[in-house]
């Protein structure tokens, strides 16, 4: 058994981080902090969950959130899809494994994956509205949300979700403000059988190392640790049973990245496009200034005037005819 | 000339309010002022909806969320305005397209733009209402409206967010971004042109240019209106 988090004291805590300690912040810069804090990460050990959703009442608890009441939609996950009131989400799967012809129940708690490279951060266009502490939790700021949806697109896990109410973007916190004065998230301090487990990302990989062992001393030969290194690891991870097949549960990325789409777009797109833009203007300007402006002459008026009393030279080019021959 | 047939016979480029009165200068009634208004709701849109995306495109740009209350109100309104340019540019999209037909004469303005760039414009031929230049702003603004629109609507996420994968909003947001930079820099080409040459914004403030203008820039037009039959009014 992991050694559970102690209860917290009776006391006011001041919290253990803030503003000082963000290493990422959307659309702006933050100055490096002084000070690197411990990552810390949770581990959701797949193999260990009963899919009893204590942690996403917990979640729902915590957070003083309200699930619309849903209808059944032929399937234990429930609602059938993140919301914004719901931050973590049960998905339950039935996977008829290959080799030994048995059902398996596989059940991911899906939420917010706190990825080192977060793409949702990357993606935002409002200073401020997506935080990155230094411990590893990426935070979402309401006031400074302006609803545009860009962290969906962004993310690789398709997890924030846009409120119908305040219009801002919902997502799994990571419980930061308990985090903040030494508590577990709620959902693992709410999970019965030690599935979801918290501590520093190294004693989680310590501890994942010992689960791993475990399942393939019981004939998991392919059970493993996910932490995707495409998105620069993550402070969520999971033990899964067939680490080698992460898809399977529910649709996991296999190789989760940030989409080239939402690179190109954030990265070569914004710069060159202001380039170009400065450029057309720039051009335009030069040209005025090297040209001068094209001016209408005495000539010109006396040319229509004359025209439109029937004496003006006729067209220059004989190969534009005038009217019907 | 064959009178009998005038209504074929009048050149496509020729728009209805198209006049020319002589005098001392000749004046030429360019703009209706229907087709003014319609371009100045149309021109509005896009600079607001330039200002508004380009707040959202780049950091160095979010303070332009300012000038419409906030980001909040940014996002909201943005689609909004959008979607008031499309149907205002497609007032002028059936206004202006006949005029804006390729014609013979197109493909040596352009051969010889670097002289109009030059001021040498006596070398360039003799164009009709519009020139090559001014037809390529037209089509390039029509082509690329519908694909803000289109890719506009695919990320418009308070009303269409079911409609799409994510997939297809970050290919949507890719072209929108792009066809928006392209469409700014077909909007600096446009403004240039208009103070470059001077008399020109006249012609969509007031709807008339003086004669001398449209014989240096619009010679064509400008003979085909003058030998036009007359067309009779109800009076005659």
């Amino acid at each position: 058994m992991f050694p559970p988090i102690p209860n917290p004291p009776v006391t006011p805590t001041p919290p253990k981080f803030g503003e000082a300690d963000l290493i990422r912040r959307s659309a702006s810069s933050v100055p490096q902090p002084a000070q690197h804090l411990t990552e810390v990460a949770k581990l959701i050990d797949v193999s260990k969950c009963i899919g009893c959703k204590a942690c996403q009442a917990a979640c729902l608890e915590w957070n003083q959130l309200h699930e619309e009441i849903g209808i059944n939609v032929g399937s234990y996950t429930n609602p059938p899809d993140l919301t914004e009131n719901t931050f973590t989400l049960m998905r339950f799967t039935e996977w008829v494994n290959p080799e030994t012809d048995n059902l398996e129940w596989l059940i991911r708690k899906d939420g917010c994956m706190h990825c080192a490279d977060p793409g949702c951060l990357k993606a935002c266009p409002s200073p401020g509205a997506i935080v990155q502490y230094s411990n590893g939790i990426v935070d979402f700021v309401h006031e400074n949300c302006i609803g545009c949806g860009y962290c969906i697109k962004g993310c690789p896990f398709n997890i924030p979700r846009i409120s119908k109410v305040d219009h801002t973007a919902y997502k799994c916190t990571l419980c930061s403000d308990r985090v903040a004065v030494g508590q577990g998230p709620a959902c693992q301090k709410a999970c019965p059988t030690q599935a979801i487990v918290f501590g520093t990302k190294e004693e989680m990989k310590g501890w994942a190392d010992g689960r791993i062992k475990d399942l393939k001393s019981r004939g998991y030969a392919n059970a493993g640790l996910y932490d995707p290194p495409g998105v620069g690891g993550t402070h969520v991870m999971y033990v899964l049973q067939h680490a080698d097949k992460p898809s399977i549960y529910a649709g996991l990325p296999d190789n989760p990245r940030i989409s080239p789409i939402v690179e190109t777009w954030k990265g070569v797109t914004k710069y060159v496009g202001l380039a170009v833009m400065g450029f057309a203007a720039a051009a335009g300007f030069v040209h005025y200034l090297v040209a001068g402006p094209n001016k209408v002459t005495e000539e010109d008026e006396e040319n229509a005037e004359r025209l439109t009393e029937g004496t003006a030279p006729p067209p220059a080019d004989p190969a534009q005819p005038q009217g019907h021959a | 000339m064959c009178p009998s047939d005038d209504r074929e016979a009048l050149p496509e480029d020729i728009e209805p309010g198209d006049e020319v009165h002589p005098g001392k200068p000749v004046i030429v009634d360019r703009y209706t002022v229907g087709a003014r208004i319609n371009h100045w709701i149309t021109a509005t849109s896009l600079v607001l909806l330039a200002l508004s995306g380009l707040a959202l495109f780049t950091p160095y740009l979010f303070f332009l969320t300012g000038l419409f209350g906030g980001g909040q109100w940014t996002r909201a309104i943005h689609p909004w305005i959008g979607v008031v340019l499309f149907f205002s540019f497609s007032g002028l999209f059936f206004r202006f397209w006949r005029a804006n037909l390729p014609a013979r004469e197109d493909a040596t303005w352009v051969a010889h733009s670097a002289d109009l760039l030059a001021g040498r414009e006596e070398k360039m031929p003799e164009v009709g209402k519009y020139n090559a230049g001014q037809k390529g702003v037209f089509w390039g603004m029509s082509i690329l409206i519908i694909i803000l629109i289109a890719s506009g609507v695919v990320m418009w996420d308070q009303y269409f967010y079911p409609y799409t994968s994510i997939e297809q909003k970050r290919i949507a947001i890719l072209v929108h971004s792009v066809a928006a930079v392209v469409i700014i820099c077909v909007w600096i080409i446009h403004v240039y042109a208009a103070i470059w040459v001077k008399g020109t914004i006249g012609a969509m403030t007031r709807g008339q240019v003086t004669g001398g203008w449209a014989w240096r820039h619009h010679r064509k037009w400008l003979r085909e209106l003058v030998h036009r039959p007359k067309r009779h009014t109800p009076a005659e």
